[in-house]
């Protein structure tokens, strides 16, 4: 506070506001507050660790290495996506171009390296700017042509996939193995793919909760009046949104590519729900204001659980795409019951 | 729906005995007791939190008691959810409004009972015929086929209130129906209270205006701190009694004007155009001032304010902060430039509400809390504890929810928004709308602080007696036009009102200004060349 603004210290003839009310304990209550937060990540959090347990007690071949680290290599693709994906959901929008985003990335890339002989790090490295290029298209669309993002990024995504496809005429594309670092790397004893999916969430982290563009992106999500009045910036930090999030798709689809020796135009037709789901059952609401990476990060850790689970059960492919559905559905409906109890306090 | 009174001995229509009601660590009711005779309008005061609400949901099924009786017409009655209420003839008008925005009138006066053929397809001419009927009963003229997101807010007021009374009711409740209304439309809708109140309808009326309760209604009931404190006849008190049963001690000054010295002109808006209207404004305001902004319902103030702070584009004019002209193309360079505008509707343009009151405090401000981009978490929470002690807003903790705060307190964060942002003038549109009394004199120690800082304050309000009572100079617009201006001393409610309603040309001698807003500027003498504004 700067000089002379506020201090009420002058007593103006106020009503006495009852000791109740008026009583703070703001160490107390921060860390129930605290640990109230805690408990609605932790439902979750420990549900995961129930299955993991479960599995873990039914087939020797769930906590070994290889399998857990094939987990978390299998998690990381949706685990970048959905961290831009939670970014764009906070704002209350949905990015629906994502798959293609994937695909055009990854083919973008081995194509470079393949036909124009470009150096592997610069191939993914335009791979993945074009996937920014995409949002930033988006985002233009958004907050300057005012389409919906929910239209806007369905346009994109057709779009987006038929120009992956023109581009190889309809063909995958064949890398090197050179071409394999980002997705069957090592460093160290880790997989690089867990090391850029570990990356991407600790960024991811701490931009919402640290930054002030973070701090925005709820606001615009929770009220875009209230923030736009306030002096934000509501149409760049938008479109920045947007652009994350088309960074974070190339990136995912460069680490596919690179895992698969192949650019595949539609090798992400399955990410873009996977990473919606992974950011609800996190705890998002679609309607903004609201999510945290580290619910999208469990989400994407429950759905990879699941699938993983179910190979080692030798449960089928379709049964797991049911037993995701019931997931979700479990999951929002547990979210949405806590947040009434909440909202009845 | 009209029930005809009966003659002779009678039963109250409502009779609710010892009603108890508490959420986790609050007792929000507290053993209440309230009666309310058929053919009479009963007021039922008290601050935000005292539980009015909270009664009447009960009553209305939307919540649930933990203890007490429900007598209708002297029969005890179980009223566990809103049919149950509605059955019982009980309707509520809520504070906000539940219409569907895209059907008509007429369906949302049915909607869930829609007339319609054997088929199951809706007969509209028998839809239109009923709505009809209801709205000339009552003696609303509302077009029937609208879509209500085209009516006004009080005309959505009135459908809601038409909606209610077109079930067979016996018991009417209104939350806060006149906060958003002008004063000819608070006119209208007492009119029609006062003729179903003369067909024997028991009316509760929940208000924060004192006044207009003490003309509306027969008897009114006090509440505080989830108690009944006092009930009495409204001839038999007064405005000062009342707030003094609600806040639980006298209060000596409703409105603590502070007369701050007045220092530079700090702002200066010139022949300044809104976009859709072709007519000029010009008005000013100097350091230590608060000038007053009166008018009806669309005279355009709101307009006119968020087109200086570039929240909406306007068509023309100039802006001159300490006498330079400024740019402002939105509200990020109108801040930069010291100018915030504290928005009239806290809920959809002013909270924030899924984040915490730091969150929000900050919010306008910060490039303060952060350093290339990287929030200082110490500084923030440091200055949003210190703003919350200086406004006494009642939290547990800065990292609370706004959300679930009271309208006061949600109110007292927004303004401390702007205290936080410092910026040198600060537009208030109607800062205690929904506001309970206690917070509301809280606020208008806010408004005499910045004034006497040195701020320069512009105060929106239709709340008359406060803006007469807060004011230095009080502006008054019509229909996008500065119509008349009044020194605090020579204001009366009556000429203030004459001219908001167009009827008095010869309070327009006060200030040049207002001459040449209403023919239209004369052309530049004095002042710069008009610069086009606003953007594309």
């Amino acid at each position: 506070m700067g000089p002379g603004v506020v201090p009420l210290t002058e007593p103006t003839p106020l009503p006495e506001v009852s000791p109740s009310q008026g009583a703070r304990e703001p160490d107390g209550s921060h860390r129930r507050a605290w640990t109230r937060r805690l408990l609605q990540q932790f439902g979750l959090a420990l549900f995961v660790l129930v299955l993991g347990a479960a599995l873990t007690a039914y087939t020797p071949y769930f906590l070994t290495g290889t399998n857990i680290s094939a987990l978390f290599v299998q998690m990381s693709v949706i685990a970048i996506i959905a961290v831009g994906q939670l970014m764009v959901i906070i704002t209350a929008g949905i990015d629906l171009s994502v798959s293609t985003v994937v695909g055009l990335a990854g083919t973008l890339a081995a194509y470079l390296v393949v036909y124009d002989h470009t150096g592997t790090a610069l191939g993914m490295f335009l791979g993945v700017a074009a996937g920014g290029a995409v949002g930033l298209i988006n985002g233009i669309l958004i907050t300057r042509v005012h389409l919906p993002p929910f239209i806007a990024t369905l346009a994109t995504l057709s779009a987006v996939g038929g120009a992956a496809l023109i581009l190889t005429n309809g063909q995958p594309v064949g890398a090197p193995a050179s071409f394999d670092v980002l997705g069957a790397g090592k460093l160290g004893p880790i997989a690089v793919p867990i090391v850029v999916m570990l990356v991407v969430a600790v960024a991811g982290w701490f931009v919402l909760a640290r930054t002030t563009f973070g701090r925005s992106v709820y606001a615009i999500g929770s009220n875009y009046e209230a923030a736009r009045l306030s002096g934000i910036a509501v149409n760049r930090v938008i479109t920045s949104v947007y652009v994350i999030q088309g960074l974070l798709a190339g990136l995912g689809g460069v680490v596919v590519a690179s895992r698969i020796l192949t650019g595949d135009p539609t090798s992400g037709t399955n990410y873009n729900l996977d990473a919606i789901a992974a950011v609800v059952i996190g705890g998002a609401s679609l309607f903004g204001g609201e999510g945290t990476v580290f619910g999208a990060m469990v989400g994407a850790l429950l759905m990879e659980l699941i699938s993983n689970g179910s190979d080692l059960l030798n449960i089928s492919s379709f049964w797991q795409e049911v037993i995701l559905g019931v997931v979700i559905v479990i999951a929002i409906a547990y979210d949405q019951a806590r947040r009434r109890a909440f909202a009845r306090r | 729906m009209v029930n005809v009174p009966v003659s002779g001995e009678q039963k109250p229509a409502v009779e609710m005995i010892g009603i108890r009601c508490h959420f986790p660590g609050v007792e929000a009711l507290k053993g209440v007791d309230l009666r309310v005779d058929s053919g009479e309008i009963h007021g039922l005061v008290g601050e935000n939190g005292a539980g009015k609400s909270t009664l009447m949901r009960i009553l209305a099924g939307a919540e649930h008691k933990d203890a007490g009786r429900i007598l209708l017409k002297g029969r005890e009655v179980h009223i566990s959810a809103p049919t149950d209420a509605l059955a019982h003839g009980v309707s509520t008008v809520y504070q906000e409004t539940s219409l569907a925005p895209h059907l008509s009138v007429a369906e949302n006066l049915f909607v869930g009972r829609l007339p319609h053929t054997a088929g199951g397809i809706v007969d509209w001419r028998q839809l239109n015929r009923d709505a009809r009927q209801v709205l000339e009963r009552l003696g609303i003229d509302l077009p029937l086929r609208l879509p209500v997101n085209y009516l006004s807010i009080a005309q959505q007021q009135m459908a809601e209130i038409a909606r209610a009374l077109s079930y067979d009711v016996a018991v009417l409740v209104l939350d806060e129906p006149t906060s958003a209304l002008a004063d000819n439309e608070i006119a209208a809708l007492f009119r029609v209270l006062r003729d179903l109140k003369s067909h024997g309808i028991a009316i509760i009326f929940i208000s924060h205006a004192l006044d207009e309760t003490l003309q509306l209604c027969d008897r009114v009931s006090v509440m505080r701190d989830g108690e009944l404190v006092g009930e009495r006849d409204v001839s038999e008190t007064n405005v000062v009694d009342l707030v003094r049963m609600m806040v639980g001690r006298a209060m000596t000054e409703m409105y603590p004007k502070v007369n701050a010295p007045l220092g530079e002109e700090l702002l200066r808006v010139e022949h300044f155009r809104v976009r859709g209207r072709s007519t000029e404004v010009n008005f000013s305001v100097r350091a230590g001032e608060v000038v007053g902004f009166a008018g009806l319902l669309g005279a355009g103030r709101t307009r006119l304010m968020r087109s200086i702070v570039g929240a909406l584009p306007a068509e023309g004019g100039t802006i001159l902060r300490r006498g330079k002209p400024v740019r402002v193309r939105n509200p990020e360079q109108a801040i930069r430039r010291g100018i915030g505008y504290l928005s009239d509707d806290r809920r959809r343009s002013g909270l924030a509400s899924l984040l915490s009151v730091r969150a929000n405090l900050t919010l306008a401000s910060l490039p303060q809390f952060s350093r290339v981009g990287v929030l200082k978490r110490q500084k923030e929470v440091s200055s949003a504890s210190a703003i919350i002690g200086a406004l006494r807003i009642a939290t547990p903790s800065p990292d609370q929810q706004v959300g679930v705060l009271s309208g006061g307190n949600q109110q007292k964060t927004l303004l401390g928004r702007w205290l936080i942002a410092e910026v040198e003038v600060l537009v208030l549109d109607q800062p205690t709308r929904g506001v309970d009394v206690g917070a509301k004199v809280d606020i208008y120690g806010i408004i005499n602080d910045l004034a006497q800082s040195g701020k320069g304050v512009i105060l929106i309000s239709d709340y008359l007696p406060e803006l007469m009572g807060m004011s230095d100079r009080i502006v008054v617009m019509r229909e996008g036009v500065v119509v008349g201006e009044f020194k605090r001393e020579e204001a009366t409610q009556e000429s203030i009102m004459l001219a908001a309603s167009g009827h008095a040309t010869d309070a327009l001698v006060s200030s040049p200004d207002v001459t040449a807003a209403a023919d239209g500027w004369p052309g530049g003498s004095e002042s710069e060349p008009r610069t086009r504004k606003g953007p594309l």
